[in-house]
């Protein structure tokens, strides 16, 4: 085996809070070797953030290395003097992270921002500093350079962000890049970008790479050889085909498992556990007569007519039928949310007809639909399930307002009953309902806004993004239960989001939006498999997947 | 970031401040006539009789609609009339005009004293948490918001000139033995050492000693206070983290990378903080007998002298009017952000 | 992203608000302590002047002037009161004026800011256009005007303190209501039939609670502060009140002939109030803010 350039040997950390001391990883080794690509996979709270952190020895205050080693080029990191580790810092080890506008002084220009670590590092003068950051801006690909040199972040799309961190993370060709989630947070066919501009500018410099991310199908797009970590430690390590193929463990097999593949199905994606009891997906059935009908819907913000007017929605159309589930896919800014919130009456429009169960309710004003009778036959499961919920409400009582509102009939009792009775139908543990948010998981939190969703008995339920909060394995327990509360309640759903892999599972049609408009629309299936139009067909080609399962059964044998 | 665009949010800037201009002067107006009985009967005075009344009231234009009165009172201002001071026969005005000088001194040295010792104190306890620079700050923080403003001067008075005798007695600018230097801007410790006298200088920064360290004491809470804050947040931030990333060096990250940037929300602050140091000089100069137009007022609040009264309060608002449109240009100046608000 | 663990079983059931603040008080021993004094303040208001050794106005209650000593343990004033009487009577009267003065602009002030934040347009800039002139003056020179132009009166003192203070409370409502406007919890509560006014007072104010509490807590210290500066200066209060403010007034002519006692021990009790207040603010934000709770 070649020697790593870094080696890291049962390294442990802990950091020291109100509570007491908690260790946040422990034992955990790993290598990497010139030119290689680790990827180091997990869930919240697996510790694949602080390897890295206490790797770059930028820990927290609170944070320690309390054992272990790390050796990079056969020098100790681990005890190493601080001045002689921001040497290397940028200079040999360098790391990049989420949400790339954040991650730049927002009162610097950009050009200068580059240009401090080239003089940090002695690679450039005073004189020729702005000269060696602008061809940097160009490796990273942006435009007019000389332009942008003089440019603030503020001013720049959240791809372009990205790219002058990695301009200034790679500046001083260092040996090896730590891209910490990188990619989340950023447009799918814009994540594409950046990942191949990392390999590319990898490959040319012979840097190594470590990945750090929560999504399966990047890690086995982009890297050689794969780390699962969970809760601190290391599960499995192997070359990334290996472990796809013949996972050892079983909190990776769950992990793979739980991964939305081209061709699974939403019973699939459970653990083997669970998939044997789970009951089988019910037969489908044709959907019924129309639920809601949106003809020529719009939307501007601003002054019509003024230059910072904005249409977000142009002349959208499109039918959900009873029982039916109508994905809605595009990136951000293709106007899905503000549709959303047009359809569920949070928004008034700017024109167009909304029919829902034979009513015409666009025309009631947003303000006035919120004691309309229609109101609870109409409702959404938001995206973020502590945002959702309200801080200072138990989740009894989160459950209980849409039925005291709307439900006038019934006393207290009866409403106390009907939570319970919705909790048992989201898998919701009685005993849970008197905590408070802040004292849930997030897999918890979901059930209760989608309890609180379904407290009405809805016709229509509009799913906005519900599962891109979610770890990837409770991500799949929500979806089989979303999935079987809309056939056991009889639901329509409007499915949003970017992700066309997860809606592929639920949703029989899907429709295609940018910049306002259908570009694409049909059955799930054709769409996913025959897209016919080039904007589809490019969202389908950014979406890393990881390699197609060919087995169904532990023992290996071909399905 | 062009000059051109500089100078438009300039202009904008100052063209926000009309309506604030206005607003005040409708406050000020609407206390002058808010007077419970005959406003006349309050400016000509308790010695008045009949006729002088009646004559005050023609002057001040009581007989007419609010509105034209509220005219009368904004060209009465923009002739510089302020109405006469009861107590002393000379305007309004021209008192004012005579006392600010002294108030600027105090309020300016104040200012200097604590921005130099909290900013440097604010950031090196951001920087050294949980030590001792860390606990002074939060000490002199809480002390400085807690101690009344009046009763810190007086017990600095007690300590350093009935105890210890280092300071001169609390009677003004100067002592009785000295003259005051030719005027060349109204501040004595400046135009002494102009005019070459260091005697002189020396004896006015005595006087001035005790008061602007009782003025200093109470705005360096504030802002060592938000420098603090604004450092840790800064120094937590995602961008000090990629410089820390990158390898920059500590000095560099600090200054370029955390202080400018925590200087932002100090930059706002100050507004604040002069809302407050206005005031607090009111009261400092009450106990220090300073001669500023803060102990005009308080003078004129005895004698019931409300035309003398209003005026301060007129002028004090338009002085800080000024101050606070100055920090919002240094701020749209280091802001580059500002214009997208807009 | 969100943890896939389970929480702790130990995780308790619903906590009462007495066990709460047990825990509280227990977590920081600071706000045990602040507490305890914010209760002393409270009950030498309440029953100092049923307590105390000597008539507050009794002038000729002892010698003129004398130091401390044990007939008189905060000495006696120039007009041979007991200054400890006094002392402690004025609790109430500073007090209920900062109160009064806290929580008029706090209710005012909570409900502009409120409504400007949520419904924005029209109400907002007129709002604003109204906080922006009250500060467009320094704060204690506008109380000085007000006071004289209205009268020099003790309720006049706390209508002054009132409106100064209305713009911090209008701005800090706004803000965290604006925050909160498209929040998650509000569009569900939309959802669940809750009218626009019922989602404002019932959903996102009450989580605004927490950081106000803190504001309202250091709001309480300046504005006795500011009450003690207007009867230094002569506005409000009239002698033989005993109130703080005045007191030092008096004793201003005195310190500096060494009778130190006239000034010292009623701007101690003012610092020590103030100061009470500063600190309760945080074990305040706690309390009122369920995530505080295990």
């Amino acid at each position: 085996m070649a020697i790593p350039i870094l080696d890291v040997q049962r390294l442990t950390v802990d950091f020291t809070t109100r509570k007491g001391i908690v260790r946040a990883i422990d034992a955990v080794s790993l290598h990497v070797t010139k030119g290689e690509t680790l990827g180091i996979v997990g869930e919240s709270g697996s510790g694949k953030s602080v390897t890295s952190y206490a790797v770059m020895k930028i820990l927290d205050r609170a944070g320690k290395i309390t054992n272990g080693k790390i050796t990079y080029s056969g020098m100790s990191l681990h005890k190493i003097a601080e001045s002689d580790m921001r040497d290397i810092r940028g200079r040999e080890i360098s790391m990049i992270f989420q949400n790339p506008r954040a991650a730049l002084n927002p009162i610097r220009k950009i050009g200068k921002q580059v240009a401090d670590v080239l003089i940090q590092h002695n690679q450039a003068t005073k004189a020729d500093a702005r000269e060696k950051a602008i061809e940097m801006l160009k490796a990273v690909k942006i435009a007019d350079a000389e332009q942008r040199f003089h440019a603030y972040p503020f001013e720049l799309s959240g791809g372009m962000c990205q790219r002058i961190v990695i301009a200034i993370a790679l500046a001083c060709r260092p040996q090896l890049l730590i891209a910490d989630e990188p990619t989340t947070g950023l447009d799918v066919t814009t994540q594409k970008a950046v990942m191949d501009l990392i390999v590319e500018l990898t490959a040319r410099f012979n840097m190594s790479t470590i990945l750090i991310t929560h999504d399966l199908g990047l890690a086995a797009a982009y890297c050689d050889r794969l780390m699962v970590m969970e809760k601190g430690r290391v599960v499995e390590q192997n070359a990334s085909t290996v472990l796809f193929q013949s996972p050892q463990k079983d909190y990776t097999k769950q992990l793979l498992r739980a991964t939305p593949r081209r061709d699974s199905n939403v019973r699939d994606l459970l653990p083997e556990a669970m998939h044997g009891k789970a009951d089988p997906l019910p037969q489908s059935i044709p959907p019924g007569p129309p639920v809601l009908t949106v003809s020529h819907l719009k939307m501007g913000f601003g002054k019509p007519g003024s230059e910072n007017y904005h249409l977000a929605v142009r002349d959208l159309s499109f039918t959900i039928r009873q029982g039916e589930s109508l994905g809605l896919v595009g990136e951000s800014g293709c106007g899905k949310s503000t549709t959303s919130a047009m359809v569920m009456r949070l928004l008034d429009v700017t024109d167009g007809h909304i029919e829902f169960l034979g009513q015409d309710i666009a025309s009631i004003p947003a303000s006035q639909f919120a004691s309309h009778p229609l109101r609870g036959k109409l409702q959404m499961v938001f995206q973020d399930p502590t945002d959702s919920l309200n801080p200072r409400w138990s989740a009894e009582r989160s459950i209980e307002d849409p039925l005291k509102n709307l439900s006038k009939g019934l006393g207290k009792t009866e409403r106390k009953a009907r939570v319970v009775e919705l909790a048992g139908l989201v898998g919701l543990p009685t005993h849970l309902l008197d905590r408070f948010p802040h004292q849930l998981s997030g897999g918890q939190k979901a059930r209760v806004g989608i309890a609180r969703a379904v407290a009405l008995d809805p016709q229509l339920l509009i799913l906005d993004e519900p599962t891109a909060a979610l770890d990837v394995s409770v991500q799949a327990i929500v979806l089989n239960l979303l999935e079987d509360l809309k056939h056991r309640l009889g639901m329509s759903y409007l499915f949003i989001s970017h992700d066309l892999n997860v809606v592929r599972l639920l949703c029989d049609r899907i429709i295609v939006m940018q910049q306002g408009k259908i570009v694409e629309e049909g059955d799930a299936r054709t769409i996913m498999d025959h897209p016919e139009t080039d904007y589809t067909r490019s969202l389908l080609a950014a979406i890393p997947h990881p390699p197609a399962r060919e087995t169904h059964t532990d023992s290996g044998a071909l399905a | 970031m062009s000059l051109g665009v500089k100078s438009r949010r300039v202009l904008n800037r100052l063209l926000q401040a009309v309506p604030t201009i206005f607003g005040i002067l409708v406050v000020c107006f609407l206390l002058t006539r808010a007077l419970p009985g005959d406003p006349a009967a309050y400016f000509a005075g308790d010695m008045a009789d009949e006729a002088s009344i009646e004559q005050v009231r023609e002057n001040l234009g009581l007989n007419q609609s609010m509105p034209m009165q509220f005219v009368g009172y904004v060209s009465d201002l923009a002739q510089g009339d302020l109405g006469v001071a009861i107590s002393t026969g000379q305007t309004v005005t021209q008192e004012l005009a005579k006392r600010l000088p002294a108030s600027l001194e105090l309020t300016l040295a104040a200012l200097l004293l604590s921005l130099v010792i909290a900013i440097p104190l604010g950031v090196l306890a951001a920087t050294r948490p949980n030590t001792w620079v860390d606990h002074l700050c939060r000490f002199l923080v809480t002390a400085g918001v807690s101690l009344p403003t009046f009763f810190t001067g007086l017990a600095l008075l007690y300590v350093f000139y009935y105890l210890l005798g280092w300071a001169p007695p609390p009677i003004g600018r100067l002592d009785m033995m000295f003259l005051p230097p030719e005027t060349v801007t109204g501040f004595y410790t400046i135009d002494s050492l102009i005019a070459g006298d260091w005697a002189l200088f020396k004896a006015s920064l005595a006087q001035m000693a005790l008061p602007v360290i009782t003025l200093a004491l109470f705005t360096l809470a504030p802002i060592a206070r938000m420098t603090r804050a604004a450092m840790l947040q800064t120094l937590a931030s995602d961008y000090v983290r990629t410089a820390r990333a990158a390898g920059l060096s500590g000095r560099r990250v600090l200054v370029t990378y955390a202080f400018r940037n925590a200087l932002l929300p100090v930059v706002t602050t100050l507004g604040m903080v002069f809302s407050f140091v206005l005031g607090a000089n009111v009261l400092v100069e009450k106990v220090f007998a300073w001669p500023g137009i803060g102990s005009f007022a308080v003078e004129a609040l005895v004698v019931s002298d409300y035309a003398a009264v209003q005026g301060f309060v007129l002028s004090m608002a338009l002085l800080f009017v000024s101050l606070n449109l100055l920090i919002d240009l240094a701020y749209t100046l280091i802001d580059p952000r500002v214009s997208e608000e807009e | 992203m969100t943890s896939s663990s389970v929480t702790p079983a130990t995780a308790p059931a619903r906590d009462g608000l007495w066990h709460h603040l047990r825990y509280i008080m227990a977590e920081n021993p600071l706000t045990g302590i602040s507490f305890a004094m914010f209760i002393g303040l409270i009950i030498m208001a309440i029953f100092g002047p049923y307590l105390v050794p000597f008539d507050p106005l009794a002038t000729g209650a002892g010698p003129a002037l004398k130091p401390p000593n044990l007939a008189h343990w905060f000495g006696t004033d120039h007009l041979g009161r007991d200054v400890f009487s006094r002392v402690v009577v004025a609790t109430r009267l500073d007090l209920l004026i900062s109160v009064s003065a806290v929580a008029l602009s706090f209710v005012f002030g909570s409900i502009i800011g409120s409504l400007s934040g949520y419904f924005g347009g029209w109400t907002d800039q007129i709002a604003g256009r109204f906080m922006d002139t009250i500060m467009a003056f320094p704060l204690f020179v506008l109380a000085m005007g007000i006071v004289a132009a209205a009268g020099n009166s003790v309720e006049n003192i706390v209508y002054a303190t009132a409106i100064i203070n209305l713009p911090f409370y209008a701005r800090m409502a706004r803000a965290e209501v604006s925050i909160r406007r498209n929040a998650g919890f509000v569009q569900a509560a939309r959802l669940s039939g809750n009218s626009e006014l019922r989602v404002l007072f019932g959903h996102i104010f009450p989580n605004t609670l927490p950081p106000m509490m803190v504001q309202i807590s250091l709001n309480m210290g300046w504005a006795i502060l500011n009450a003690a500066g207007l009867s230094f200066i002569g506005l409000g209060v009239q002698p033989p009140t005993p109130e703080w403010g005045i007191m030092v007034a008096e004793g201003a002519n005195f310190i500096i002939s060494g009778e130190w006692w006239l000034v010292v021990f009623p701007g101690m009790a003012l610092m020590l109030a103030v100061f009470t207040f500063n600190l309760i603010g945080d074990g305040l934000r706690d309390l009122v803010d369920p995530q505080r709770r295990t």
